[in-house]
């Protein structure tokens, strides 16, 4: 059964009297384990369209179901609690707890959100630490490590309360492309080892190639999916 | 929750300097009003104790009608024998009363042969008296601490005014309850320094001369003066009596017997309440010192930190884990300003015990100030002080756990 299935779903936002189509009928499935991009210039509805999908946004009509679940039917703590069970998030700017270790970012999931036993934290904390190699660094705070590391940390924490999905909103944008290539296979190499499956969206034509799928938007619209050989989705 | 507070404790310490005032201001509140109880407490628990234990003692037993009339000491209205006996047994039932003492009270003319004044006189069993009223030997700056028959100790108003010594003998007149007047000789055995400042007209005799000079067959009484052994226990003492000596009824069935504590006696009553008043506006200062800080501490912190918050909410935290987490921050501030504020008062309580600050009180000079704070007081202070940052937090708190995470992680 795909892990994703978007059936017609679009997105208005409302602006005083003009209302703006920033999701245009969007049908996909993705499936388990599938390292998905989407990628499209700025204002396409990329990050529109993973804000539906991580549960942080509605659909204005159409029907989208992640994990099974259909998403638009969730309440403000049901889709909490779907989050926390289901779903990692890998933000631009990391979005780090600056008043914790790295090792205390990648705890919180485990901590406040899923309750697990301290030896079970420890044991998860330190082995994704290790993953992306940050193990080393585990006792530094956010602003004691570079852009890179942070992402890193972030992927960490993302993984660590072992989600269905994790959703990455132009993880590489504040990074080189050195970094950025590293980041990306970081995450590709976790969905290997771990089976989660990543979705990313990005700008950068660099990165893209490492995507098994690539959902191309334009103005709300998928408008082009390609898939890499073994690709796991449907447009 | 332990995790919780240490992430609470370390978004506190983000803004060390923020932190730091905020818990400062709490901080200066707390002193401020502990040491205010504290040397309030001090000067009113000294003004009482002067009061009732120089003059009035901490209860007072009369005969219905007695107190409205007092300025006349009225003889009228004394309490008969039989009653006094009966007043006697109820008092010995009640083991926290430390000590009573009777009194003839009646208003008599002073002369020395030479003048002639008006005078109240208090006849008294002097040992009796003296354990009601420990503090009236100190009041007796002249001449022998004790009243034997025969002596009388005078008012300085009186004792200076009339230009009498000690050894001096006096005459005093008196006209008793049937209107017939009588006079006896007394030797002067002491001044005796009022309690409440210049105009105190009392004088003490042995009570045996008071009912011989009224020409009283029975020894009839105006009053009996209580000490208890615990001033805290006022009003308890005082219903215990009430009801006791509510069943003394007369003829008609109405209650024959009064019972008044210091408060209703003294208009010192008056300033001992203004203190309270003090206190309280002094306490509502401190609530409003702690609220608006923490309140605004808070609200900056929720506005600074609104990406965090979209953050945390996206990944998963649930709205109520988030307002625990600034209603923390909030606890943690009050509790660390209860905690410093306290410990920073016993210290200044401390050095002013051992400075020994004077003061005056009506015509007692050099009273040592002695501020003392219980530990119920102190718990009461920093459980206000608690609940206030508590409820001072909620309102932002509140606000960062009903963000919408999308909104708080656009947020720039």
């Amino acid at each position: 059964m795909s892990l994703i299935i978007s059936e017609d779903i679009r997105k208005n936002y409302s602006a005083g009297e003009i209302t703006v189509e920033a999701l245009k009928g969007l049908n996909f499935t993705v499936e388990p384990a599938a390292f998905v991009s989407f990628i499209g210039p700025s204002g396409s509805g990329k990050t529109t369209l993973l804000n539906l999908i991580g549960c942080l946004d509605k659909p204005t009509s159409g029907r989208l179901t992640v994990a099974g679940a259909e998403v638009s039917r969730l309440d403000r703590r049901q889709s909490a609690l779907f989050r926390g069970m289901n779903l990692g998030f890998v933000f631009q700017d990391f979005n780090l707890i600056p008043v914790l270790t790295v090792y205390e970012n990648v705890e919180y999931p485990l901590l406040m959100v899923r309750n697990v036993p301290s030896a079970e934290r420890r044991k998860r904390v330190m082995a994704l630490l290790d993953s992306v190699g940050m193990a080393d660094h585990k006792g530094k705070r956010p602003d004691q490590i570079s852009g890179g590391q942070k992402q890193r940390v972030a992927i960490a924490r993302a993984l660590v309360s072992d989600p269905k999905l994790v959703l990455a909103d132009e993880p590489t944008a504040n990074l080189d492309h050195e970094t950025a290539y590293m980041v990306i296979n970081s995450m590709k190499r976790l969905r290997d080892e771990l089976g989660t499956t990543f979705i990313f969206s990005t700008h950068d034509p660099k990165i893209v190639g490492e995507a098994e799928i690539i959902f191309t938007l334009e103005d709300g619209r998928i408008v082009d999916t390609r898939k890499a050989k073994g690709g796991k989705g449907d447009a | 929750m332990l995790d919780l507070f240490r992430i609470a404790i370390r978004n506190l310490m983000r803004y060390k300097r923020r932190t730091i005032l905020t818990a400062s201001l709490i901080t200066i509140g707390v002193v401020f009003v502990l040491v205010f109880i504290s040397v309030s407490g001090s000067f009113k628990a000294m003004m009482i104790g002067q009061i009732t234990d120089s003059m009035l003692g901490h209860i007072q037993i009369h005969k219905k009608g007695y107190v409205s009339s007092i300025d006349n000491l009225p003889l009228t209205l004394n309490i008969k024998p039989a009653a006094v006996k009966r007043i006697e047994e109820v008092i010995g039932q009640i083991p926290e009363i430390e000590s009573h003492s009777k009194r003839i009270k009646f208003g008599g003319m002073f002369s020395t042969f030479v003048e002639t004044t008006t005078i109240r006189l208090n006849g008294v069993y002097p040992e009796d008296e003296f354990r009601a009223v420990p503090l009236l030997p100190s009041r007796i700056i002249q001449g022998k601490k004790g009243l034997a028959r025969g002596e009388i100790l005078l008012p300085d108003l009186i004792f200076k005014g009339m230009n009498v010594n000690v050894g001096d003998s006096i005459v005093v007149v008196a006209t008793n309850e049937d209107g017939s007047v009588n006079g006896r000789q007394f030797t002067v055995s002491g001044m005796i320094e009022s309690a409440t400042g210049p105009g105190g007209r009392d004088g003490y005799i042995h009570i045996e001369d008071a009912a011989e000079i009224l020409r009283m067959e029975e020894q009839e009484i105006s009053e009996i003066a209580l000490k208890l052994h615990d001033f805290n226990k006022l009003h308890e003492i005082y219903s215990m009596l009430q009801d006791k000596l509510g069943e003394e009824k007369n003829q008609q069935g109405k209650p024959v017997l009064e019972v008044h504590t210091w408060e209703s006696l003294s208009p010192f009553f008056n300033i001992a309440r203004m203190i309270d008043i003090m206190t309280f506006f002094i306490k509502l200062m401190l609530i409003a010192i702690v609220l608006i800080s923490i309140m605004n501490v808070m609200i900056m912190a929720v506005y600074e930190r609104i990406r965090e918050i979209g953050t945390i909410a996206a990944i998963g935290t649930m709205p109520e884990k988030i307002l625990s987490l600034f209603v923390l921050e909030g606890f943690s501030l009050g509790v660390f300003g209860a905690i410093v504020g306290n410990l920073i008062g016993m210290g200044i309580i401390l050095i002013l015990n051992v400075s020994k600050i004077t003061f005056d009180f009506g015509r007692q000079t050099g009273l040592i100030l002695s501020p003392s704070i219980s530990g119920k007081e102190m718990l009461m202070i920093s459980v206000i002080v608690i609940v206030v940052a508590v409820i001072a937090s909620l309102q932002p708190a509140y606000k960062a756990s009903c963000m919408e995470p999308i909104k708080a992680l656009r947020h720039t």
